[in-house]
């Protein structure tokens, strides 16, 4: 049985229609590159999984490891090891980064049945996991992305990600808005994540991600669903032609 | 043809305030010379005033009828060190060895007070050498109308002592100067008329933290007046603290008076009281002169708490930034109203307003009001009052990194009060009151 199994499912924003009917399977240990045109629906699938209310499911089902996902709350998802990677990430004034990182982290290990880390404990992990994104340990004073710059926002996303470990992490154009500093930086810290234990999905409309991160299945969402799938080529031939022969090709 | 009897009748809610000033007058006061003048005029003016009621535009939303039903009486100056519960408070509201001056029931704790040595003066008034006269006589009772406003004439006259900090032109002081007063309800029904003076002459700098509190479960009064006054590029910041006890009722004025490039920070907390009313005024009487006034009201219970400001700009170039937040609970109620003036010369004024408030239950209300007059034709003003919910994304992306949906409430509302509270310079007391914050707003953490 796959890590996550989604069955002909369909999502609605404000009453329409985004996802008309998604299959995709998902194994521990492998990297999907959802890839598509503006407005084909990536970020609602990413979204819809990570259990935001505004993205009602209308049909079909989600299976993570053999359970119905969409019965469970947001944080039960996250507690369950599903993570998103926000496209827009939040600022939450008044809060610091640390004490966010800190508060996630204890909710999923308490679910786990571990006990909390102290401040020493939390404070030595997560000097370990800034290398990951090479990120200044000065941000993680700051409130959660309050004043961060566009690549500052992405790579807290993925020190996030480093610390909750999930066991999917779906990834929403994480490459959007990035230098081609802030992109290497940001797609080591995702390839060093990667492990037998660990899905990703990553939802994308560039291929120049995947230049770093090489996945084993690319898959093109199309008008609310997968139009294509194939092996890392697909993408290579995306970024060679395009997205109008896909259309040409569906419509 | 027998003489008309034309004294007033005094109000019977005025008999306590008026026998305790027949009462420090018979004593033979060791006042000066100048406070006595100031007493005199200011009981004058408060026999003539009447308490405000709803009936006044001010006071429309704050009855102080609670407060006139309890015949409040200024305390006798028990010995602080005796107080062993006030001592305690006391000591709890400042951080070991920062400077500061306590008052116990309005009355000069000198045992529990700590003076910095150097240029500046720190000190009660009832201590000073030349009797105040060189600091304070040119200044106490200079900005805070006492002609018009009750509580303020009531306070001029019955005084208990003055807090005094003066800070010489072009000197500094580095840390925090704490006045922090305390009310033991313990010994009766007292009623606390405390006072603050702060000057800071040309290019000084210093930071003052005032702090009300109470021990003991009596009622009990605090009528607050604190005269701020900056000379010519002067940068001070000014914090002030409610954490009156439950059944505390406190009424308070801070009169500022800013010169050519001053620069006011202000901070004002209210966590405490069963009834607080404070007044903000600050007069931004020179070229260029700045300030920022932050605020926060916590309320829960039946507790009601109202904050009126008024900024004037009565000189070219002026800028003000107010944000004042409030997170109210219970069946709490709170009242913001801030008045920006903008007068005919005050052109080039940057005036910026906001009030935000979190209802945290059905049963509590808020009721805000944001003015601006504007007489000058070359200004950018702006200002916007907001009753709110947390925001839906941000409690979204909470919960997708594992936290409950009460859990992420909390730590928004949280956040909300925060920002506030990160506007203070001193660390040890952000962090005191951060961590306040916690334990009040993330139960179950």
């Amino acid at each position: 049985m796959a890590l996550l199994e989604i069955k002909n499912l369909h999502a609605s924003v404000d009453g329409k229609e985004i996802l008309k009917g998604i299959d995709l399977a998902v194994d521990a240990g492998e990297v999907h590159a959802v890839m598509g045109p503006n407005g084909s629906g990536k970020s609602t699938l990413a979204l819809a999984l990570a259990g935001h209310p505004s993205y009602v499911v209308t049909e079909g089902e989600v299976l993570y490891e053999g359970r119905n996902l969409l019965e469970m709350a947001p944080e039960e998802r996250a507690r369950e090891g599903v993570f998103l990677a926000f496209q827009y990430p939040i600022e939450i004034p008044g809060v610091s980064n640390a004490y966010f990182l800190k508060a996630g982290l204890n909710e999923i290990r308490a679910h786990r049945g571990l006990e909390e880390l102290d401040a020493m404990e939390f404070l030595e992990l997560l000097r370990e996991k800034l290398k990951v994104v090479e990120m200044d340990q000065s941000l993680v004073n700051r409130p959660v992305n309050e004043g961060f710059s566009g690549g500052e926002k992405k790579r807290n996303e993925i020190l996030q990600m480093a610390i909750l470990e999930p066991r999917l992490a779906i990834l929403d154009e994480t490459d959007s808005g990035l230098d081609i500093d802030a992109l290497r930086i940001v797609a080591n810290g995702v390839e060093s994540l990667r492990g037998p234990e660990r899905a990703m999905v990553l939802v994308t409309h560039y291929q120049r991600l995947l230049n770093y991160i090489t996945p084993d299945f690319v898959h093109v969402l199309f008008n609310g669903r997968i139009v294509r799938s194939g092996g890392k080529e697909l993408a290579l031939e995306l970024e060679e032609r395009g997205y109008d022969w896909i259309k040409e090709a569906v419509a | 043809m027998s003489a008309v009897d034309v004294r007033p009748t005094v109000a019977k809610e005025k008999e306590p305030y008026l026998a305790d000033y027949a009462a420090r007058t018979r004593n033979g006061s060791t006042d000066p010379a100048w406070l006595r003048g100031l007493r005199a005029r200011a009981i004058s003016s408060f026999r003539q005033l009447s308490f405000p009621s709803i009936r006044d535009e001010d006071w429309k939303y704050t009855s102080v009828a609670p407060i006139l039903r309890v015949p409040f009486r200024a305390a006798s100056g028990v010995e602080a060190g005796e107080q062993e519960e006030a001592v305690d408070a006391a000591r709890r509201a400042t951080p070991a060895g920062a400077n500061r001056l306590v008052f116990v029931n309005g009355h000069y704790a000198p045992d529990l007070s700590s003076v910095p040595s150097g240029p500046a003066t720190v000190a009660a008034l009832s201590a000073l050498p030349d009797a105040g006269g060189r600091v304070a006589e040119p200044h106490v009772g200079r900005y805070a109308n006492y002609d018009r406003a009750t509580f303020t004439a009531l306070n001029s006259a019955l005084l208990g002592d003055v807090a005094v900090v003066h800070v010489p032109k072009g000197q500094t002081v580095d840390d925090p100067i704490y006045l922090t007063f305390v009310s033991n309800s313990q010994e009766g029904l007292t009623g606390s008329h405390t006072r603050v003076l702060v000057v800071a002459d040309e290019s000084a700098r210093a930071t003052v933290v005032e702090t009300y509190l109470g021990v003991g479960e009596q009622q009990y009064f605090t009528n607050a007046v604190t005269e701020l006054a900056l000379g010519d590029g002067a940068s001070v910041e000014h914090i002030k603290l409610i954490r009156e006890s439950e059944r505390a009722f406190h009424v308070g004025t801070t009169q500022v008076h800013q010169g050519r490039d001053s620069n006011l920070a202000s901070v004002s907390i209210t966590i405490g009281a069963a009834l607080a009313r404070n007044d903000l005024n600050v007069v931004l009487d020179g070229e260029g002169a700045a300030c920022t006034l932050y605020g926060l009201y916590l309320t829960g219970g039946s507790q009601h708490v109202d904050n009126h400001t008024i900024i004037e700009h009565t000189k070219p170039h002026g800028t003000s930034r107010q944000v004042y937040k409030g997170i109210l609970d219970g069946a709490s109620r709170a009242v913001f109203n801030g008045k920006v003036i903008v007068h005919k010369d005050a052109q080039r004024t940057d005036a910026q307003q906001t009030n935000r408030n979190l209802l945290l239950s059905g049963d509590a209300t808020v009721d805000t009001k944001p003015q601006l007059e504007i007489f000058a034709d070359d200004v950018k003003c702006t200002h916007g009052a907001a009753i709110g919910q947390l925001d839906e994304e941000a409690l979204f992306y909470l919960r997708s990194r594992a936290m409950s949906e009460q859990t992420a409430r909390n730590l928004l509302t949280y956040g909300f009060a925060s920002e506030v509270v990160a506007r203070i310079s001193a660390e040890p007391l952000r962090e005191q009151l951060n961590e306040q914050l916690r334990s009040r707003l993330l139960q179950g953490w």
